[in-house]
């Protein structure tokens, strides 16, 4: 309202804007704006020889983030990612696509059996994978009872194995928001694309996947990054040896105990997430797409 | 009939690419309901020495996992609680209010989504670490609001879109306070929205391993008790508790699902 | 009959944007009053500012001679029909049309004695458990005025409550609307911008247009005597002639146009040399194989429409203006191509005062030809 505000309108709007929204205000100012601020902070402070954090400026933990051995777990971790995501798109696009377009009434029932995994937590099902894959698991013993093999496989601890827990993880979030556009897709746009003369080919790249292609934005997003953080991932399939960037900083946190350094890590992370965040709304991509 | 063919063939292939993906989501599941059930006694209790249910009275008797899990359950409430009444209140007031800030306000709430996990695990330990408030369940509870609000606020304001606000008009109209407005119209009408947020929330905190596993000083969570064991072999009690979650989450489902709980507003 | 809702001076900003200027209007006991209008001309903010929804940004609003401003909606005793029907979609037909009651705390089964009495009155019995969205428009329609009716206001005000009906619907719904206010005695504050809605229901009409009430009077006479060049042509099909006047004599003014001279009825308040509008109906208009006196009006016929039993005649002036004659069906008529002279007798004609600045430069345009 610019211009005159009567009592009236004051007394009617700022008392339950302030009890509505306050509450909100606050959690974000001291949960979320505060704790990330401190951490840049960090990211330029010193320790002492006990571990304890030293409010004095230096800029060595940024220094010692462009060491060799950090760039190679970067490139490592953005390969993962990369991998994960597309494996997600690959296997989560058609799988999202015959759900969404079934027409048999157990589509609500297929809907949900992509969700129930999560109720199992997620540590247990990444440890039901490695029980799966190890040199004692089933797989190998299938195999070697098979005789396909005569000892059983070195299945663990390798970067696919880790790209296997991760694409586990996270297809999900993209299946979902897939599910949502694909179901969206009005079907007699399908059928005017064939009946103009497309072959089936042609409507998928002509038609079907520019209207859906919010859905895989936004799918990407929510695998790519948060897929940089899953440390315990590539700590239970990857044994140390598929770092990922989350691996170092929950090191630094919770073994080195340099907390700085490990704030400095995170920062990457933070640019890396701002960066695709900006190219994914640069595409048109819809923030709110990717919340539910 | 060659297309009829062409069509029996492609749909063979969907529903077998579809049986894949699904084996693959059950898999690990599979394995661990199977193993709740293994007569194994040493660690790390991987080869199967025959079938048992003695898991399931063990586990009664191990408190220290049973205390992780009444944790993670009093967490889960308590934050999900907390998480949809600010959220619910905050998609309100923002959707209905205007004042300075709320294009801040709005573009804050995406940090918790999009930000990976971790870092907000740290952020949250280094503020809690300086402000020197002890970690354990209040800093668990009030991580786990401060990731759950903005899916609250979300799935609330979904359904506030598609919200004819003529309708407070009418029942205020009609004779009813603002108050009264409020439990009468406006909370049934965007029940269907908070319900989905505080499910969604008391999901996300249940199953949160990356935060808490910062956040939480001595206080063990279920999911943090897990990561704990799996450095000697997580025992079967750990997977016959999953189990159990499993089959209560599913009657859950099954049970809302049937329309038992929402038969009554089933025709909004 | 006395006054029941008064506004004084009413006005209303949203910022800088002046929705609603200067209104004075009094609405009498017991009558049906539209506010007819194109949207945007600030009847739907008019009817929100009484219902307490919208604040007046100055002024006074009265109901039974109580000033209101400082009241909540759910103080007032005025109910609304909203446009979109507004129904609680998670309550019961019964239970909608109970809300109201319930709020003032009536005992039950009064609140369910007179419920069924209402919702028999709009022909609803057996509806009771229904839910919203399982009534069709009509039944909604019906829902919304029950729901405000039944609490018994003094004023009901209804906000283009049939516009998302369609026409045969519509028509119904008007005459059901009408019977219900005389049969219930309750004074009907009506929005509305489809004008043959307007001119069947209304004892009075207050026209709108930009912000400003252009006319307050009753159907007849809005359409027969049209106070400004706007109400002639919102209400109804007219013949519009902006001019001068350059004489008037014994209550009758010569008005000159571009296309000549005619003669038309005025009052004493209109003065020589003033720009000013004459507005025939085609009903009115007639026209002869030579000039009428005090008529220098030629034109050519260029087509002909039968509507029923009317027969619209289409004749073009000089400067390529139409005009509409309405003829009944049957009549012996000149064949398309052929000269008439259009005339009208002189009190079947209005003379409108006209301010506006396009007509000067018009005029002005025209003395420099």
């Amino acid at each position: 309202m610019a211009g005159k505000t009567t009592k009236h309108e004051l007394k009617s709007n700022t008392v339950p804007a302030m009890v509505t929204v306050g509450p909100v205000a606050l959690l974000l100012l001291f949960l979320v704006v505060a704790p990330l601020i401190f951490v840049a902070v960090m990211s330029f402070c010193e320790t002492d020889e006990f571990y304890n954090v030293v409010y004095s400026f230096t800029a060595e933990n940024y220094a010692k983030l462009v060491s060799p051995e950090y760039i190679k777990i970067y490139a490592q971790s953005l390969l993962i990612a990369f991998i994960t995501t597309v494996l997600c798109v690959l296997i989560g696009y058609p799988f999202a696509y015959i759900i969404a377009r079934t027409k048999s009434k157990k589509k609500q029932l297929l809907y949900m059996l992509v969700i129930i995994p999560f109720w199992t937590n997620s540590l247990i099902r990444i440890y039901g994978w490695r029980t799966f894959l190890g040199s004692s698991g089933w797989l190998n013993k299938l195999l070697v009872f098979l005789n396909i093999t005569p000892e059983p496989l070195d299945l663990l601890y390798k970067t696919g194995t880790t790209v296997l827990g991760m694409v586990y993880c996270f297809i999900p979030f993209m299946v979902l928001p897939l599910y949502t556009a694909i179901e969206k897709l009005d079907t007699s746009l399908l059928e005017a694309s064939g009946d103009l003369g497309a072959k089936p080919l042609n409507t998928l790249i002509e038609v079907i996947l520019p209207l859906t292609s919010g859905g895989i934005f936004s799918g990407c997003i929510m695998v790519f990054i948060p897929c940089l953080g899953y440390f315990f991932v590539s700590n239970i399939l990857g044994g140390g040896n598929t770092d990922m960037i989350g691996n170092l900083i929950e090191r630094q946190f919770k073994s080195a105990n340099n907390w700085p350094l490990g704030a400095a890590l995170s920062i990457i992370l933070i640019i890396v997430t701002l960066i695709l965040v900006k190219i994914y709304q640069k595409l048109g991509g819809d923030m709110d797409s990717l919340g539910v | 009939m060659k297309k009829e063919r062409k069509e029996k063939r492609n749909k063979f292939i969907s529903i077998l690419f579809c049986l894949m993906v699904y084996i693959y989501l059950f898999l690990p599941i599979f394995v661990i309901v199977v193993n709740s059930f293994n007569a194994t006694t040493s660690k790390p209790y991987l080869s199967w020495k025959g079938f048992t249910f003695d898991w399931y009275v063990k586990l009664w008797d191990n408190s220290a996992l049973l205390g992780s899990f009444g944790n993670t359950i009093i967490i889960a409430v308590v934050s999900t609680l907390l998480s949809t009444i600010i959220g619910t209140l905050g998609a309100v007031g923002i959707y209905r209010y205007k004042f300075k800030g709320k294009s801040v306000i709005n573009g804050l709430l995406y940090i918790p989504v999009v930000i990976p996990e971790i870092v907000i695990g740290i952020a949250l330990l280094t503020i809690f670490s300086n402000a020197n408030i002890p970690r354990g369940m209040l800093t668990l509870i009030l991580s786990h609001v401060s990731f759950s609000v903005p899916y609250v606020i979300f799935n609330v304001r979904a359904r506030l879109s598609g919200y004819d606000k003529s309708i407070e008009e009418a029942s205020m109209d009609l004779g009813a306070n603002r108050l009264v407005t409020f439990f009468e119209i406006t909370l049934p009408v965007l029940a269907p929205g908070i319900a989905g947020g505080a499910l969604l929330a008391f999901t996300l905190s249940i199953d949160d391993v990356i935060i808490s596993y910062f956040v939480n000083g001595q206080t063990k969570t279920y999911p943090l008790k897990v990561m704990e064991s799996i450095k000697s072999g997580v025992s079967p009690d750990v997977n016959a508790l999953s189990t159990l979650v499993l089959i209560a989450t599913i009657g859950l489902v099954f049970i809302t699902q049937s329309g038992i709980l929402s038969g009554k507003h089933k025709k909004i | 009959m006395s006054t029941i809702v008064e506004l004084t001076g009413v006005n209303k900003l949203y910022g800088t944007n002046h929705v609603v200027k200067d209104l004075n209007i009094k609405v009498d006991e017991g009558e049906f009053l539209t506010l007819l209008g194109s949207s945007g001309c600030g009847k739907t903010t008019t009817l929100r500012m009484i219902a307490g929804f919208e604040e007046p940004t100055t002024g006074s609003i009265k109901v039974e001679g109580e000033s209101i401003e400082e009241k909540e909606p759910f103080e007032r005793n005025v109910n609304t029909v909203f446009q979109t029907y507004a129904l609680f979609p998670h309550k019961t037909i019964f239970d909608n049309i109970a809300y109201g009651l319930k709020m003032k705390k009536v005992p039950k089964a009064e609140i369910r004695e007179r419920v069924l009495e209402m919702m028999e009155m709009v022909q609803l019995t057996g509806f009771e458990n229904r839910y919203p969205s399982q009534l069709s428009g009509g039944q909604k329609q019906r829902v919304a005025i029950a729901r405000a009716l039944i609490n018994r206001p003094r004023v009901l005000l209804l906000d283009e409550p049939l516009g998302a009906l369609d026409l045969k619907l519509r028509k119904q719904m008007q005459l059901e609307l009408k019977r219900l206010q005389k049969k219930l005695n309750i004074t009907f504050i009506y929005v509305t911008h489809d004008q043959e809605e307007a001119l069947t229901m209304s004892d009075r009409i207050a026209i709108m247009h930009d912000g400003v009430v252009d006319q307050l009077s009753t159907p007849t006479e809005i359409y027969e005597h049209p106070a400004t060049r706007f109400v002639a042509t919102f209400i109804g099909e007219t013949n519009i002639y902006d001019g001068c006047v350059t004489s008037v004599h014994e209550g009758v003014a010569t008005v000159t146009l571009e296309n000549g001279a005619v003669k038309v009825k005025c009052d004493d308040s209109f003065s020589i040399l003033e720009y000013a509008t004459v507005s025939v109906r085609p009903e009115k208009m007639r026209f002869d194989s030579k000039m009428h006196e005090g008529f220098e009006l030629v034109a050519v016929v260029k087509d002909y429409v039968y509507v029923g039993s009317v027969l619209k005649c289409i004749v073009s002036l000089p400067n390529g203006n139409e005009l509409k004659i309405e003829r009944l069906a049957g009549q012996e008529l000149p064949q398309i191509g052929s000269r008439i002279y259009p005339y009208w007798e002189p009190e079947d004609g209005v003379l409108i005062h006209n301010d506006s600045y396009k007509i000067f430069k018009a005029l002005d345009e025209i003395k420099l030809a």
